[in-house]
């Protein structure tokens, strides 16, 4: 099990886009990733979870993998969250 | 083969005229109902996952061909249809008996409550949810998806009614026209059409037999479609039409009636991005501009300088010229999550317009604070207004606070009858009146204006509405000041002869209606529009005084 947390950088939060393209590069991950906020944990490959954990700008948020490139995962999904893909 | 040809009539909603296919839009699909299952659970989840699977599919597909922006909106919806926690409540619910189309049903609804409940762009994912479960129960029931239907070549689409969720994905190369079957002059729809200029005819319930692929011919301006027309009634309504289109190009400049009296033609504007457009159509300024598009998407009001820059924007297109602001109307149909309680039975008749904003005074000294400042920083000539005022001691109120902030011409609109009888008192307080005739004819009949049921009542033909106008009219003249009227009614060209008529002094409408209105009122004296406005209070219902003008005209 490895976990890294991040900073939310985009002006709404994980909603809409953001979170489409975050669960996407998931789902591309093949590995079964968990996110967590505040104590609630949700599978980071459904958009309806990741959404209803209600993510805003500036939350910090602790992403979980297992596997053999799960620290190179999690790398890239960090350093995802952590740009802000609502200012284009 | 010929087929007969045949009449049907409507509301007729801007001037164009149109020949085409029809395709329907399915009615909305009800929800599912709430039986045992006489499947096994394994058969229904095979059902289940199918249909997910290929909406998914589809929605992929129609982003792939559509690109850009709209891809990304479908890929977002397509994630929906696939997500994994989704599956496992639908897994779920048809482990305990439920139908696939119920499970379905239940378990995209849970999601949307989550997000419903958690507010603001969250909430606004809900209406998307209700869109795939849809899309998916379509599937499952085998019948056809509602909304839009898709297509490469041009149609005129045939609806119940459109939600402004259906109208936001609207392809005006594709949809020549727009027929609906409910719906009045006022309703979300045929406000669309009139801003787009899409010819479209509302409220024609016999239209509800068309079938797609029937060839209908809709005239806008007469409110009529023509169900298999004939090749000579296709040519001489194509001929009318660019006669028609010819004079309304050969209107321009100030609006003024045939003896020279002005008519300031103004334009309704309800973002900086449709400033743009009035301009083009030659306005003499904004006798309009709603304020509420500032304030939809937030949950709470944006900061004082945020407002005056987008007030700037719009100011700056408009320099030299007037520029009505409206206070931020909320309430009703527009309700907004930090001024108006939604739990009102009756949001019409509730805390809305200016009783909202007083009840939250900082709000209204912010915006006002904004409009004040945005004015010294532009160079367009800045009035201000109230919405929904039914009061003189509202308009004292308001009008007082004006002023102390800067604001030299603060007025009000009349949208209540209370507020028009008691004109005189109004304008011995306000420097200006602007009539909003779609609030003042939803609350002089009792009617509700978004209801398809009583959309015949809707119509400011109705002689009750137009001596309510009157009453304001010479109270305008006996103080000396302005009278607008920004309602639809301002659009409809000989109604806007029939109110110059009453007393008006300026008109304000959708920028795509004004060459039409220039050109018929250039038509006309003063005195003429007066004779026939005498003739519309004189009728007794709003068919007879329509009727009775347009044959005063022909005499």
């Amino acid at each position: 099990m490895t976990s890294r947390t991040a900073t939310i950088a985009s002006a709404h939060g994980l909603h809409a886009r953001p979170a489409a393209l975050f669960v996407q590069a998931v789902n591309d991950s093949g590995l079964t990733v968990t996110i967590e906020k505040d104590g609630r944990e949700a599978p980071a490959g459904s958009i309806l979870g990741v959404i209803s954990l209600a993510i805003n700008q500036g939350d910090t948020v602790t992403v979980t993998a297992d596997g053999a490139n799960a620290e190179e995962v999690l790398e890239r999904l960090v350093t995802f969250l952590e740009k802000d893909h609502d200012a284009q | 083969m010929t087929l007969a040809e045949r009449e049907l009539s409507g509301i007729g909603v801007g001037r164009g005229l149109v020949v085409g296919d029809v395709r329907r839009m399915p009615d909305p699909l009800p929800e599912p109902a709430e039986v045992l299952s006489s499947l096994t659970p394994d058969a229904e989840l095979v059902k289940a996952k199918e249909a997910l699977a290929e909406t998914s599919a589809d929605l992929r597909d129609r982003g792939a061909r559509a690109g850009g922006l709209a891809q990304e909106v479908l890929d977002a919806l397509a994630l929906m249809a696939d997500d994994p926690m989704l599956l496992s409540d639908v897994t779920v619910r048809i482990g305990k008996g439920a139908t696939a189309e119920r499970a379905v049903f239940d378990a995209f609804a849970s999601f949307a409550s989550i997000l419903e409940a958690a507010g603001g762009y969250m909430a606004e994912r809900a209406g998307d949810l209700a869109d795939v479960a849809n899309r998916v129960i379509a599937r499952i029931l085998g019948v056809p998806a509602p909304g839009v239907p898709q297509s490469t070549t041009p149609y005129v689409l045939v609806a119940r009614d459109l939600a402004p969720a259906d109208t936001a994905l609207l392809d005006y190369d594709i949809v020549q026209a727009l027929v609906t079957t409910e719906g009045g002059p006022t309703s979300h729809t045929a406000i669309l059409a009139r801003e787009k200029g899409l010819p479209a005819i509302v409220g024609a319930k016999e239209a509800a037999g068309l079938v797609d692929g029937d060839v209908i011919l809709v005239d806008a301006a007469d409110g009529e479609i023509i169900v298999h027309p004939s090749e000579e009634r296709i040519k001489n309504a194509m001929l009318e039409d660019s006669e028609r289109r010819l004079s309304r190009s050969q209107s321009s400049g100030p609006g003024k009636l045939s003896d020279g009296h002005a008519v300031a033609l103004l334009a309704n504007v309800g973002s900086p991005a449709s400033a743009g457009d009035a301009n083009l159509a030659n306005a003499e300024g904004v006798g309009l501009f709603r304020t509420e598009f500032l304030f939809l998407d937030s949950e709470a009001a944006p900061t004082i300088d945020a407002q005056q820059a987008e007030y700037v924007s719009v100011f700056e297109q408009f320099s030299g010229q007037k520029v009505v602001v409206r206070v931020l109307d909320a309430g009703a149909d527009k309700p907004l999550p930090f001024l108006s309680d939604g739990n009102e039975e009756n949001p019409a008749l509730g805390l809305r317009g200016i009783r909202a904003l007083f009840a939250h005074e900082d709000i209204l000294r912010d915006q006002l604070t904004a409009i004040y400042r945005a004015s010294l920083a532009a160079h367009a000539d800045v009035w201000v207004m109230a919405p929904m005022i039914s009061t003189v001691d509202e308009t004292v109120k308001f009008v007082t606070m004006c002023h102390e902030i800067g604001l030299a011409n603060a007025g009000v609109m009349v949208e209540t009858p209370s507020s028009a009888l008691l004109a005189r008192h109004i304008f011995a307080e306000a420097d200006f009146v602007s009539i909003g005739t779609n609030d003042l004819t939803q609350y002089t009949v009792a009617a509700d204006r978004l209801l398809g049921t009583v959309a015949e009542l809707q119509d400011p033909w109705n002689p009750a509405v137009l001596r309510l106008i009157q009453e304001v009219g010479s109270a305008g003249a006996a103080a000396g000041k302005p009278v607008g009227v920004c309602g639809e009614a301002a659009a409809d060209p000989l109604l806007a002869v029939v109110l110059v008529g009453l007393g008006a002094t300026s008109l304000s409408m959708s920028p795509i209606a004004l060459a039409d209105v220039r050109e018929k009122l250039s038509r006309f004296t003063l005195s003429e529009a007066r004779k026939l406005a005498e003739i519309a209070v004189s009728a007794s219902n709003a068919v007879d005084a329509q009727r009775d003008v347009s044959s005063a005209l022909n005499e």
